[in-house]
């Protein structure tokens, strides 16, 4: 998205109920800052994450997607996390494949006690997409709005 | 068509101060189906869930939409509003707009806007929301304790003690486990079975504990509340009913020569034996690997001499079904096998012993009657070298294990201590690589080892163990000292490693609990939920969830008894309504979904379905147990057809979501 | 300095600091009374970076190489092999070999065991 000439991506975080959601609500607690541009999505583990939302977020014009998850050995389901390092890993691979940076995805293990970290990755990830800049290659244009 | 009420909190001006909350509820009310929207001071508060209430009713809104702090914080008091004003209390979506928005941003018309995104996000999960019942399971008030070792015994007593039927299933043919074989305990010295077997008569007394001995599970069935097990009650050729443990076979039986398990063969007993005099139940028990009688039809003395004709040659093994609402499991330790430290010349000389023979040997009732002999000549050893770590803390390739055993350490002190004690001419050298002793009372007892006793503790480890001439050369080396040292020593006692009992592998899949690489159970979490294991309704007592010692084992016991007996005083159990569901018509069978299931609360059936011309077809699907599943999703994304879904996270409600975002 | 530990790392193939300081190594080792540095005292100082004082030590040639140390090592670390390298950073830092091995057989002593001869071909193959 442009906003006054300027590039503000729009960038989708899926956070795990248990760790990283709580992470992030630490992060507000504390309030440390991190870009607007980040809008969360609640999901009860980190693999309840479908592929296909990643590439349904892309599709409607996210420029990033970062998916935060309780540490490996932490997840509340026990093994959880690990289904979505697997699942993410061939993702990310078929993503680079298809010529979409390896930057705009992303995988962090966030738990409920590291808000800093939160804000941190939120931070040099928004840097990261503003650097890389418009998600063209996957957006579908019948998909936008105006 | 929904009816969606927006209800924007100022939280005073945690929120209100960098989000326009004006604006946030002007812009919302123009979203599809949106037919109420405002804003108030605190949602949370009295009047603001009376304000939600009479929204409710006067608007008939169907789903409620807040825009206030984490769901984490007041979702559920929203949901509980909603209930009382006659809405499913799964209608109502939190919008973070103060963790997640007001507090981490500065400039007021960024909040804003951010805050009207997440709001619409949260609209559009609303828009799919279906109200959700919680279900419910009856719950079976019986609970079933595998093992009878000291933790198994401790966990039956409790529970019985709170009025709940519980049962002991022990494969052993008697009640007790390790703790029978211990001589004295650390750091008290009382003797082990002067305090354990006043509780196994106590376990069989009780007439709410039921005791199987000799008997195996042989399957699991069912989940939290409602498991079904089978055990294997192994075949004694003893009949329990007549028999009455007056021990007169066990002293006529011909076959003399059957290495004694109980005292870990280091002297013999009789085909037919009752494993020591305070077994519980005192039933006698033939070993069919060794009874003549069994073998070749020859002998029958032992059916001569039992005046109570309790002697069944026929006995088979027979397997009963029970019900159980809760399951502990208890299966205990063992030492290693020390096949792969042959430096130590474990298996080249009878006077290189385990911690636990010395305690056999040490014991009154054991082999030498409580003489401290060595297992050779049967005399009086002079020099003794204890080894610590022995397989504790390796690698962990094929050699050993690589956590620390935990108990080594002060078993150790506590056997230097005794034999000093009792024999003051010999020598004790202890080789440690660190002794730890964090317990009440430990670090005093080890030093009282050193101090009092003249223990020789020596910091290093011994290389080989050389059987000569009746002796054993032991070489080590003092670290501290900085030299090699050359032990003539008399015996050696080794601190073997422990490590689970071998029947928890098999055990743990029949349960779908999980296990860590060391094939301890593992705990729902480390530090809050450490006696549960996280398959619901399965608990973990004592040493089978990791080293331990007496005191914490007994502390554990209790621990998951109480866990256990909240679960038997509920009538029902009350299911997570956020589970998933299976789409019958869209399922194929595959069992992706029941692969990565880590509950295994997805089974398979047969079902008949409506096929072309009259005719019906028969297809595999999916079933999933919504008192077993927790909601994860996992298998949603596994699953190839798109049937499995997970209720109040679905596919579509998070798709409407990003759709929101990124509009 | 640390490149040198490196090396020494990368040729046997060991991280000295999975040393928990048992003293197995030492404790089991045939040769300790010839040696300078005892096998539990070689990994101390290679993990800390004392290279120069082992590379100039005699003790690395005493080593019978009978891994005797690596066999029983709880840990895995394999004090014979850093020897193993060490010895083998100063052969290749003087660009020659320690010995020639048509020199062995007259520096052998009567008395020393069979597998002294066997781990001495080892030792100065290259």
């Amino acid at each position: 998205m442009q906003v006054n000439g300027q590039f503000q991506p729009t960038i989708v975080a899926f956070c795990c109920n248990w760790c990283s959601y709580a992470g992030a609500d630490l992060s507000g607690t504390n309030r440390l800052q991190y870009p607007a541009n980040v809008k969360i999505i609640r999901i009860p583990c980190s693999c309840r994450l479908n592929p296909m939302f990643i590439l349904r977020a892309f599709q409607r014009g996210a420029d990033g997607v970062i998916l935060c998850g309780c540490h490996p050995g932490d997840c509340h389901y026990t093994s959880g996390n690990y289904f979505a390092r697997r699942r993410m890993t061939l993702l990310f691979n078929m993503l680079e494949f298809l010529g979409i940076e390896r930057e705009r995805t992303r995988v962090e293990w966030v738990s409920a006690a590291e808000g800093a970290k939160f804000a941190a990755t939120m931070n040099d990830f928004v840097a990261t997409i503003t650097r890389l800049g418009e998600n063209k290659r996957l957006e579908d244009l019948r998909c936008k709005s105006k | 068509m929904q009816r969606i009420g927006v209800f924007v909190c100022w939280c005073g001006s945690n929120i209100a101060a960098t989000v326009d909350v004006e604006a946030v509820s002007q812009a919302l009310s123009h979203e599809a189906g949106v037919v109420f929207s405002t804003n108030y001071q605190y949602m949370c508060s009295q009047a603001g869930q009376e304000m939600i209430q009479a929204a409710i009713h006067e608007h008939r809104l169907t789903g409620v939409v807040i825009c206030s702090c984490s769901p984490r914080m007041h979702e559920n008091t929203f949901r509980k509003t909603c209930e009382r004003a006659g809405i499913n209390p799964y209608m109502v979506e939190i919008a973070n707009i103060r963790e997640q928005c007001s507090w981490i941003h500065k400039d007021k018309a960024v909040g804003t806007e951010k805050a009207i995104i997440l709001g619409r996000a949260a609209i559009a999960k609303v828009l799919l929301n279906a109200p959700l019942t919680a279900g419910t399971s009856p719950v079976t008030k019986r609970a079933l304790v595998i093992g009878g070792g000291i933790a198994g015994i401790q966990t039956a007593l409790d529970i019985a003690d709170a009025g709940f039927e519980v049962d002991i299933v022990e494969k052993e043919p008697t009640i007790g486990g390790k703790m029978t074989q211990i001589d004295k305990t650390f750091p008290t010295l009382d003797c082990a079975a002067c305090i354990l077997t006043p509780k196994m008569v106590d376990a069989a007394q009780n007439e709410k504990i039921k005791i199987y001995a000799y008997s195996q599970v042989e399957a699991v069935k069912g989940f939290v509340g409602n498991f079904t097990v089978t055990i294997r009650r192994k075949a004694r050729y003893v009949d329990e009913e007549k028999c009455t443990g007056c021990g007169l076979c066990t002293e006529k039986c011909p076959q003399k020569k059957v290495p004694n398990a109980f005292n870990l063969g280091l002297d013999t007993r009789r085909a037919i034996y009752i494993p020591f005099a305070q077994a519980v139940p005192k039933i006698a028990t033939i070993d069919a690997d060794y009874c003549t009688m069994l073998k070749t039809g020859k002998c029958g003395v032992c059916s001569k001499v039992c005046t109570a004709g309790a002697i069944d040659y026929h006995q088979q093994d027979t397997l009963i079904e029970e019900h159980y609402g809760a399951i502990v499991v208890a299966t205990g330790y063992n030492p290693i096998q020390l096949d792969q430290f042959d430096e130590f010349a474990y298996s080249h000389s009878p006077d290189v012993v385990t911690s636990l023979e010395l305690e056999r040997l040490m014991n009154a009732a054991g082999p030498t009657g409580g003489t401290l002999l060595r297992p050779s000549d049967k005399t009086h050893p002079h020099t003794l070298v204890f080894v610590q770590c022995v397989g504790s803390r390796c690698d962990g390739g094929e050699k050993g294990k690589p956590y620390c055993s935990k108990i080594c350490c002060m078993y150790t002190a506590k056997h230097a201590m005794l034999i000093r004690e009792k024999y003051p001419d010999t020598e004790v050298y202890v080789f440690y690589i660190d002794v730890r002793t964090p317990g009440k009372n430990f670090d005093e007892f080890y030093r009282r080892a050193v101090e009092e006793y003249g223990v020789h503790y020596i910091k290093g480890m011994v290389g080989k163990v050389t059987p000569q001439n009746g002796k054993l050369y032991v070489q080590a080396a003092d670290l501290l000292g900085g030299q090699q040292l050359k032990i003539e020593a008399d015996m050696v006692v080794l601190a073997a490693a422990i490590e689970p009992d071998k029947s928890a592998r098999p055990l743990a899949t029949m349960l779908t609990a999980s296990m860590d690489t060391n094939d301890f159970f593992t705990e729902a979490h480390p530090k809050l939920r450490p006696v549960e294991s996280p398959t619901a309704g399965i608990f973990l007592s004592g040493a089978c969830q990791g080293p331990k010692d007496i005191p914490e084992t007994v502390a554990q016991a209790g621990a998951a008894a109480s866990k256990v007996i909240g679960l038997l005083v509920k009538d029902h159990l009350v299911c997570n309504p956020c589970v998933a569901e299976s789409n019958e018509l869209m399922c194929n069978g595959c069992s992706a979904c029941e692969k990565v299931c880590p509950y295994g609360a997805i089974t398979y059936i047969d079902k008949e379905f409506r096929g072309p011309n009259r005719t019906t077809l028969l297809r595999r699907i999916a079933q999933v147990n919504p008192a077993v599943c927790q909601g994860c999703g996992a298998c949603t994304v596994a699953c190839p057809s798109g049937a499995m879904d997970l209720k109040g996270f679905s596919n579509g409600q998070i798709m409407a979501e990003v759709d929101a975002i990124c509009r | 300095m640390n490149d040198a530990v490196e090396t020494v790392r990368r040729i046997s193939g060991v991280n000295p600091l999975k040393c928990m300081k048992c003293g197995k190594c030492t404790a089991t080792c045939p040769a300790y009374d010839e040696m300078e540095y005892h096998p539990h005292q070689f990994v101390d100082m290679v993990a800390n970076g004392r290279l120069e004082e082992l590379m100039g030590s005699k003790g690395i040639y005493l080593c019978l190489s009978c891994f005797a140390c690596v066999e029983r090592c709880p840990r895995n670390v394999k004090p014979g092999a850093l020897v193993e390298a060490v010895r083998l950073m100063v052969i290749r830092q003087q660009e020659q070999n320690h010995l020639k091995p048509q020199e062995i057989p007259a520096l052998l002593e009567e008395s020393l065991p069979q597998q002294a001869i066997t781990s001495a071909l080892r030792k100065y193959r290259r």
